[in-house]
């Protein structure tokens, strides 16, 4: 259908969000290219010169890099784990002929609406708080030892408070595709006596893998850009600060821009890296 | 499971589904409780639960100390604005690649959805540079730009997978009847596309009001969202619990409404049409 009339005019609609796309595209990413190549600080002007890799190989060489690195692996595959299985166990759940699940549902997806440096905060004192939060006087009460959650443990309890804002997200979808699940395979598979263990390896994991795969790739992204929870939490520190975090205090505190760019240019090759498969998971579902 | 459950079996489900819902709810619950108590119980031990003096203070405090008014338009105006632009410039573009797709439209969203995957932290070095010279810092155009172009690719693909159920028919209906590009556009696609223009405009709101990486770091004041006014509690004044929490109410009351009203289409949207 499409003749030569529409494909021009076609073309003249998809072009404003297309010319802008590819500058905000490329114009930031080629002055992060070109900044990282030079030594380049903010309150030095004068010393502006080409290193060409010397930001990278301090960069890499640095072991606050080194530990934001880890960090970022650390959050990123902690949350990872803990939403998909937690997603899938309370979607099975919701999935069950319960009285109210509407009401259920507002009550689970709840956190997906809060703004990440209000969870940030509400955790880490009226929940968290050593001596008057909320978990501190349970484990008292139980008999249990009170946990400083910040000062033993800080990357644990920033992945609490990221799982707790993903876990929503990952139920809400599997959820879905676990609804899409014949009535009849169910039936089918009842009358064979499958039980509830075979049931679920055998006929619901494949049937919701691949909405588990794009909850995984889709929550790579945002988690891969945690930023304002820590922020606002234990501001940085040796073990919650990840890749984000470094390159922000790199340009903020060090006004190292040559620094900040080259890790940028790290988080960028990072992030492709998932956006492929992304990318080519959901081309493949625009063909159905 | 299956059809023929016995009752005490859902009524056992039904239990453990509404203790599971409480529970993931309930950090939400206890910053509602504790705004309105006085800072004396809010640092309770044994904490109040409900049997406490009942104050709408803090609400009155959070106006006067950090002018809740100001952050609050700052985000209206962001997330409205900045997706009502996004929404002009995606929605021909959507319609273009629904109803006249060309070999390259399929490489074109893809391409779109690929500057999505760029990272904030990766360009904020580029961006940072770029708007402290054009003196866009703390500015609500510059940030507001900012969160547009975020969301474009979402805008874009939702708008798209929307665009595509619309049956084509009716389309070619009203261009047998002479209807003008710009006539079919008005009068044909918009009202069968309202609907998903709302679900997509909806989630938008929701992503940009809680958007707190480019929020944080390039507003300061003026143009600061309540993003940035609720970080501002972080230190030394986060000993204000009961302050703290009726800021958060504030600032996330609208948004959780809004967002229960489009929880349908969230997951489509959030998973560019993936999961449906």
């Amino acid at each position: 259908m499409a003749t030569q009339q529409t494909t021009t005019a076609g073309r003249l609609l998809v072009a404003p969000s297309v010319i802008l796309l590819f500058l905000w595209m490329i114009v930031p990413l080629a002055m992060t290219l070109y900044f990282s190549a030079l030594n380049y600080n903010l309150l030095d002007p004068e010393s502006i010169r080409f290193i060409g890799f010397g930001n990278y190989l301090a960069f890499l060489s640095d072991p606050d890099f080194i530990g934001a690195l880890e960090n970022t692996l650390i959050l990123v595959l902690s949350v990872l784990v803990l939403s998909v299985v937690g997603g899938i166990l309370v979607a099975l759940l919701m999935d069950q002929p319960i009285f109210g699940q509407n009401v259920v549902r507002v009550m689970v997806i709840a956190p997906f609406f809060v703004m990440p440096t209000v969870s940030g905060l509400v955790w880490k004192n009226m929940l968290m708080n050593p001596v008057s939060g909320l978990f501190a006087w349970i484990s008292s009460s139980l008999g249990l030892p009170v946990i400083d959650w910040f000062t033993s443990c800080p990357m644990f309890a920033i992945v609490l408070i990221v799982t707790w804002q993903w876990l929503p997200f990952a139920s809400l979808i599997l959820l879905t595709a676990l609804q899409s699940l014949d009535e009849e395979q169910k039936e089918a598979a009842q009358l064979d006596n499958a039980g509830p263990i075979s049931f679920f390896f055998y006929i619901v994991l494949p049937h919701i893998a691949r909405a588990i795969t794009v909850v995984v790739l889709i929550e790579t992204i945002f988690l891969l850009n945690v930023f304002a929870e820590i922020r606002v939490t234990t501001n940085g520190g040796p073990s919650t600060t990840n890749l984000p975090f470094r390159i922000f205090e790199l340009a903020t505190n060090a006004n190292d821009v040559g620094g900040a760019a080259a890790g940028g240019i790290v988080a960028v090759v990072l992030a492709n890296i998932v956006a492929i498969f992304l990318v080519r998971m959901i081309g493949k579902n625009l063909e159905a | 499971m299956a059809r023929r459950q016995s009752t005490s079996r859902q009524v056992g489900f039904t239990i453990a589904a509404w203790v599971v819902g409480f529970l993931i709810f309930f950090p939400i619950l206890w910053m509602f409780l504790t705004s309105f108590k006085t800072e004396g119980d809010a640092y309770a031990i044994p904490p109040k639960f409900l049997f406490f003096h009942w104050t709408t203070e803090n609400y009155a405090e959070v106006q006067s100390r950090s002018d809740y008014l100001l952050h609050a338009f700052n985000s209206v105006v962001l997330s409205v604005g900045a997706n009502l632009a996004g929404l002009v410039l995606a929605i021909p573009a959507a319609w273009s690649m629904a109803f006249a797709p060309t070999k390259r439209t399929k490489d074109l969203l893809m391409w779109m959805l690929s500057t999505k995957m760029m990272p904030a932290a990766g360009v904020f070095m580029a961006i940072y540079f770029l708007f402290l010279r054009a003196h866009l810092l703390d500015n609500l155009w510059g940030v507001g730009f900012l969160l547009m172009m975020a969301n474009l690719p979402i805008i874009v693909w939702m708008l798209y997978t929307y665009f595509k159920e619309i049956p084509v028919d009716i389309l070619e209906a009203a261009r047998m009847d002479g209807a003008s590009l710009t006539n079919e556009i008005i009068y044909v696609l918009t009202p069968m596309a309202v609907p998903g223009i709302t679900s997509t405009m909806l989630l938008a709101i929701i992503l940009s009001w809680n958007e707190a990486f480019w929020t944080l770091n390039l507003t300061n004041v003026n143009a600061a969202p309540l993003t940035n006014m609720i970080a501002s509690f972080s230190a030394p004044e986060g000993d204000f619990w009961a302050l703290l929490s009726a800021a958060s109410v504030l600032a996330i009351a609208p948004i959780l409404i809004l967002g229960w009203f489009s929880q349908k289409q969230l997951v489509r949207g959030l998973t560019f049409g993936a999961v449906k």
